[in-house]
């Protein structure tokens, strides 16, 4: 066992996390707007563009992935690091966009509209008005963004594949070590990965609960 | 001067209705909105500040701001808005709610002042009392000089006491700062002591335009007290009747003759008024 820890691997680990981050920031970026639009518009395309933003929560991930799949080998981006991320994106986007969403449809509409009577224009009021006011909205979206693709499997694998520093993160290096029968390796991989996700969602949870009271 | 003619279709409680407001307005007045809810008041106070939608003209002085279906945005109308609910940004402290509509500092030290605010300006929004919160919102109001002040029930979720105070510091502004106001409310003391012109809309449309006395008052005549109130109820009591009102917050009892008991249906808006008697005031 104290073998098997000397000797392990973290880089698998590493790349998640990697990944993780770079999908966290992008999507960070991308759904700000989109969540925006999505929570001030009144727009009949609104329910087409929520359908599609939802779509990666209930698509079974080989159906995204193999789409990717498809695209991407078209422009050499199949099982690279940097396809990998694209493909992230994709994959979680609704857990960026809906806390996102959800928070700015729950802030008080007066308060953007004082905003906006003081010669405010939209930009400015949901970076300065809107953003600070739905902090735990945000914390969510921003974790559960992160752990989910730390978490991601199916569409990894069709993606990126098993690529030893490139494209093995920690969900199939455990896979990979279960299927050659290593299941010290297995083990130590798994805990961690359960360690760790316990610990985000408690702090996601502590952090809501606090801000709560204090509201 | 600012000219305002309006046509807007509304979904309103009761079915389908059309706000249909034609008016002048001379600039530096205070007028008062009043009216049952779903009149159309609050929707009137949105379209002047250009948060909704609406076809007809805006002109106040030299300044167009609503022309057929074409409107300035609420960000280029230099208006101000006092919300029932303050809507202060929960994010800023005091003195960070005002400058962030205006950087100018000592416009925030005069407004802070004038509403004893001072010694508030680093709290924030959530640690204040419902009547200081309206404070700062009116300062917030105040902050880009507006031409045109617009107040949905500003007071009407607080005590008593502090509507007083707070009715002497927005008639202080009002002046102050020269604006023309647009303020929507229920009360009868409130809209007396402020307003120098009062408009009764009912089912969006003006049904009542003056002073506050002669809108208010409602003695006709040479009745001495008239009140409005609801008939709740007809009781019979030997060979008379007796009706029972609610008058504001009371009720009272009148005897009625046979004849009038035929006229009058349990729910309906009936006035008393009375001629013959020397009232105390105690």
């Amino acid at each position: 066992m104290l073998e098997t820890l000397q000797t392990l691997d973290l880089t698998p680990f590493m790349l998640s996390f990697k990944l993780a981050g770079l999908t966290t920031l992008i999507l960070f970026v991308i759904s700000l707007p989109l969540a925006w639009y999505l929570s001030q518009t009144q727009s009949k395309m609104k329910p087409l563009l929520e359908a599609i933003t939802a779509l990666p929560i209930v698509l079974p991930p080989s159906v995204l992935g193999f789409y990717i799949l498809m695209v991407f080998s078209q422009i050499d981006l199949a099982f690279t690091f940097n396809g990998l991320v694209i493909a992230s994106c994709f994959y979680s986007l609704p857990f960026m966009v809906q806390p996102l969403q959800g928070g700015f449809e729950s802030l008080n509409k007066n308060m953007l509209e004082a905003s906006y009577v003081a010669g405010k224009s939209r930009l400015v009021t949901m970076l300065r008005v809107a953003l600070p006011n739905i902090k735990p909205a945000l914390l969510t979206a921003l974790i559960i963004t992160f752990a989910h693709t730390v978490g991601e499997f199916g569409v990894v694998l069709m993606i990126g594949g098993s690529i030893p520093d490139e494209t093995k993160v920690a969900s199939i290096a455990i896979y990979e070590m279960v299927e050659i029968m290593d299941y010290g390796t297995a083990h130590i991989y798994s805990g961690i990965m359960l360690f760790i996700s316990f610990v985000v969602l408690l702090g996601v949870y502590t952090f809501n609960r606090q801000s709560r009271i204090k509201i | 001067m600012l000219e305002i003619v309006l046509k807007k279709n509304l979904h309103g409680a009761d079915g389908e209705m059309v706000l249909d407001v034609n008016l002048t307005i001379e600039e530096g007045d205070f007028i008062a909105l009043a009216g049952e809810s779903g009149s159309g008041k609050t929707t009137l106070l949105r379209i002047l500040a250009g948060l909704e939608e609406a076809e007809g003209s805006i002109v106040i002085g030299d300044e167009v701001w609503l022309s057929g279906k074409k409107a300035l945005a609420p960000q280029q109308r230099q208006i101000g808005f006092v919300f029932q609910d303050y809507a202060l940004f929960p994010n800023m402290s005091v003195e960070e709610n005002l400058l962030f509509v205006n950087k100018d500092k000592v416009l925030v030290k005069k407004l802070l002042e004038m509403t004893e605010l001072s010694a508030l300006s680093k709290r924030l929004p959530a640690t204040l009392s419902g009547g200081q919160q309206q404070r700062v919102s009116l300062c917030r109001a105040m902050m880009n000089r507006p031409k045109l002040l617009l107040m949905d029930e500003p007071l009407s979720a607080l005590n008593p006491s502090m509507r007083t105070k707070l009715q002497q510091e927005i008639l202080t502004l009002h002046k102050e700062f020269g604006t023309t106001t647009i303020m929507v409310s229920h009360d009868p003391s409130e809209i007396y002591r402020l307003a120098n012109r009062v408009l009764v809309l009912e089912l969006g449309k003006v049904v009542n335009d003056g002073t506050a006395k002669e809108v208010l008052l409602k003695t006709s005549g040479s009745q001495k007290f008239s009140f409005e109130g609801e008939l709740l109820e007809i009781v019979k009591v030997d060979v008379i009747s007796v009706a029972i009102i609610a008058i504001g917050q009371q009720l009272v009892e009148i005897v009625l003759s046979s004849d009038e008991v035929n006229h009058l249906t349990i729910g309906q808006k009936v006035r008393v008024s009375t001629k013959a008697f020397s009232p105390t005031i105690i």
